[in-house]
């Protein structure tokens, strides 16, 4: 019976992902296999991927190379606040949080007028007579952004977990004659594996099929798959071709999110909360 | 056995916010000694425990170790390990590795390491775990794991932080016993905190009563529990009726309008006293034989004796009988010399071991042991 109750509570959403996820996914799945004149049944869509191959590289490659840096930026910060006392945190959480109160579209604009070649930036530089520097349509410029947008979501989680650990096993460590640096290799980072891989996960997945971040702070050379994605729609108009390319973005992040899964599971066995 | 391994001087501890949890606390322990520190939540206990493990540097005072200061030595370079209240066991590592965890960072060889996990395992019945998840295992279990990865480090010294607190009462029994057998199969002092004053006797060669941040009374459980030193200790340890009395002369006490031989000499003449008898210490006998006579207000049968609260000229005793009297009948009692207990008036006379309230108090004792629990 209580079942039965539990099973009515998710009906709304059962009802949305119906209606807005699974079926739109059967029309993906559908454009994806029939061309794009005739509407006949066809292969081609996907076999021309392959020329797409190089762009699907450079997005996992730049999304993967953001979520490492932002790792290695968000796990001390992290780290920090869940040592602050509560009234510190919540202001602390807050303030990184305020970023993403910020218009999503407005925040890498922000990033264009800093490195443009008439930028902030290199207006600064101009004063000392060096420049313009190419800061721009780099895929150093990429990472910036889907680091500084996805941050954030790297820090949260981390956070999260780190705050859980239980300090008892900290002292415990030190009982057991731990040095500050081994307590934290062997107790307190296994311990927030499963924050590193939220977080990375929560990163990854919104960068390497963004296309806007792509679009403003990249130049010809860093095009992103999200960017041919939307050409498809919008210039090209091949929206089976896009559809295509969507479901083999959509493999690949499952395989990525996997593998990183897996790799988390077996350095840490199970028996721990997946946040 | 009596070499002095541990020695607290003028130890004392206030926190942050000015609250002072130890007040001059000084004490010694004794290599292979097993001594219990025992008192109710927040007296302290837990905050001294803390200071010897190296978790606490007192405020002042300090924490001599084989004669050598070490207050500022921190826990990871001192010779002691500890059981934490909870265990506070590794949730990503398994049995084994829990174990294993102290001999590894000491970098012991593979082999070596293998043999003392093993040899532990079987020490603590725990063969056949090793591969478990700490979550997979009962508490009992948990806490087995918890003194395995303590002792396997051959410590000098083990501290017990309410090892047995989330137990239930059998295998606390059961784990009694084999943490003492454990403590003497390897010669191991053991440092332990409750407020479970029964597992404290059942245990301890020496015990230190605590309250309010100071020291109430040191001694062996027959000392304690016999020769209680103040009105705190008389009442926290067992079951005790205390009175106002006043010392007559060496070996005569006069209370309840009654003079009683007893055994205490050294008071003196006319000093008002605390006059601690023990329930089972009182006979009954028919009323014109008895020194006193009152009358029955309760009866609670407990297994072994009935639980008998009787009413002396307004001032209820608990006696403890394996006579059954009935509720408002009249009774004589008798106590020896040596079952009457004479103590000088402390800042604890007049507050524990009055009846009236019976019930009450054993809710009281509930609710306390609740709340040590959650002690840090």
């Amino acid at each position: 019976m209580l079942r039965m109750k539990n099973k009515l509570l998710a009906s709304p959403y059962i009802v949305w992902m119906i209606l807005f996820i699974l079926v739109p996914l059967g029309i993906v799945f559908y454009y994806a296999f029939t061309d794009s004149i005739t509407g006949q049944f066809t292969f081609s869509n996907l076999s021309n991927m392959g020329a797409y191959l190089p762009i699907f590289l450079r997005s996992i490659w730049l999304s993967f190379f953001a979520s490492v840096i932002c790792l290695l930026i968000g796990y001390p910060v992290a780290y920090y606040i869940a040592l602050c006392p509560p009234r510190k945190q919540r202001l602390l959480e807050l303030l990184i949080m305020l970023p993403m109160c910020m218009s999503f579209l407005l925040r890498t604009l922000a990033w264009v007028a800093i490195l443009e070649d008439t930028g902030i930036l290199n207006s600064f530089f101009g004063v000392f007579g060096i420049g313009p520097l190419p800061l721009i349509r780099t895929n150093g410029a990429v990472i910036l952004g889907m680091v500084y947008n996805y941050l954030p979501y790297m820090i949260l989680p981390l956070y999260t977990v780190i705050m859980k650990i239980d300090p008892r096993l900290v002292e415990a460590a030190a009982d057991l004659g731990c040095r500050p640096g081994k307590v934290f290799t062997k107790v307190i980072l296994p311990l927030s594996a499963p924050g590193i891989l939220s977080g990375v996960t929560m990163v990854f997945v919104p960068a390497v099929s963004t296309f806007y971040i792509s679009q403003k702070l990249g130049g010809t050379g860093t095009t992103l798959i999200g960017d041919v994605i939307e050409s498809q729609f919008k210039t090209a108009y091949n929206p089976n071709l896009g559809a295509a390319m969507s479901l083999v973005l959509m493999v690949l992040i499952f395989l990525c999110v996997s593998i990183m899964n897996h790799f988390g599971e077996s350095d840490s066995e199970d028996g721990m909360v997946t946040v | 056995m009596s070499k002095e391994l541990i020695r607290l001087t003028d130890l004392t501890m206030t926190f942050e916010d000015g609250e002072t949890v130890l007040d001059n606390i000084n004490l010694y322990i004794n290599d292979q000694e097993f001594l219990t520190l025992l008192g109710p939540s927040g007296c302290g206990k837990t905050t001294t425990l803390r200071i010897i493990g190296g978790f606490l540097t007192p405020t002042s005072g300090s924490v001599l170790f084989n004669g050598n200061k070490i207050n500022d030595v921190p826990s990871y370079q001192r010779k002691i390990n500890t059981v934490f209240q909870r265990y506070a066991l590794f949730p990503h590592l398994d049995v084994y590795d829990n174990i294993a965890f102290g001999l590894r960072i000491a970098k012991l060889p593979e082999k070596e390491i293998d043999d003392r996990v093993t040899d532990m395992l079987e020490i603590v019945s725990l063969r056949g775990f090793e591969n478990r998840k700490i979550t997979a295992l009962s508490g009992g279990q948990q806490q087995r794991v918890a003194i395995a990865r303590a002792l396997v480090n051959r410590p000098q010294v083990l501290l017990l932080d309410e090892p047995l607190g989330a137990l239930d009462l059998r295998l606390r029994k059961d784990m009694q016993n084999e943490l003492k057998r454990i403590q003497q199969q390897m010669g191991i002092t053991f440092i332990y905190v409750t407020h479970d004053q029964e597992e404290a006797l059942t245990m301890s060669d020496t015990i230190v009563v605590m309250n309010k941040g100071k020291i109430q009374q040191i001694g062996t459980p027959e000392d304690i529990y016999n020769e209680p030193k103040n009105a705190f200790v008389a009442d926290f340890i067992g079951e005790s009726n205390i009175l106002d009395g006043v010392m007559l002369d060496d070996f005569k006490v006069k209370f309840v309008g009654h003079v009683f031989e007893c055994v205490d000499k050294g008071f003196q003449k006319n000093e008002p006293v605390d006059v601690v008898i023990r329930p089972e210490d009182v006979d009954i006998v028919p009323l014109e034989q008895g020194q006193l006579t009152g009358v029955v207000t309760g009866v609670t049968f407990k297994g072994v004796h009935y639980d008998t609260i009787v009413d002396f000229k307004g001032f209820k005793w608990l006696i403890q009988t394996t006579d059954y009297c009935p509720v408002d009948s009249h009774i004589g009692i008798r106590i020896e010399p040596d079952g009457i207990h004479i103590m000088h008036k402390s800042e604890y006379s007049g507050l524990y071991g009055d009846y009236s309230s019976y019930s009450a108090e054993y809710d009281e004792i509930a609710e306390v042991s609740e709340d040590a629990e959650d002690e840090e």
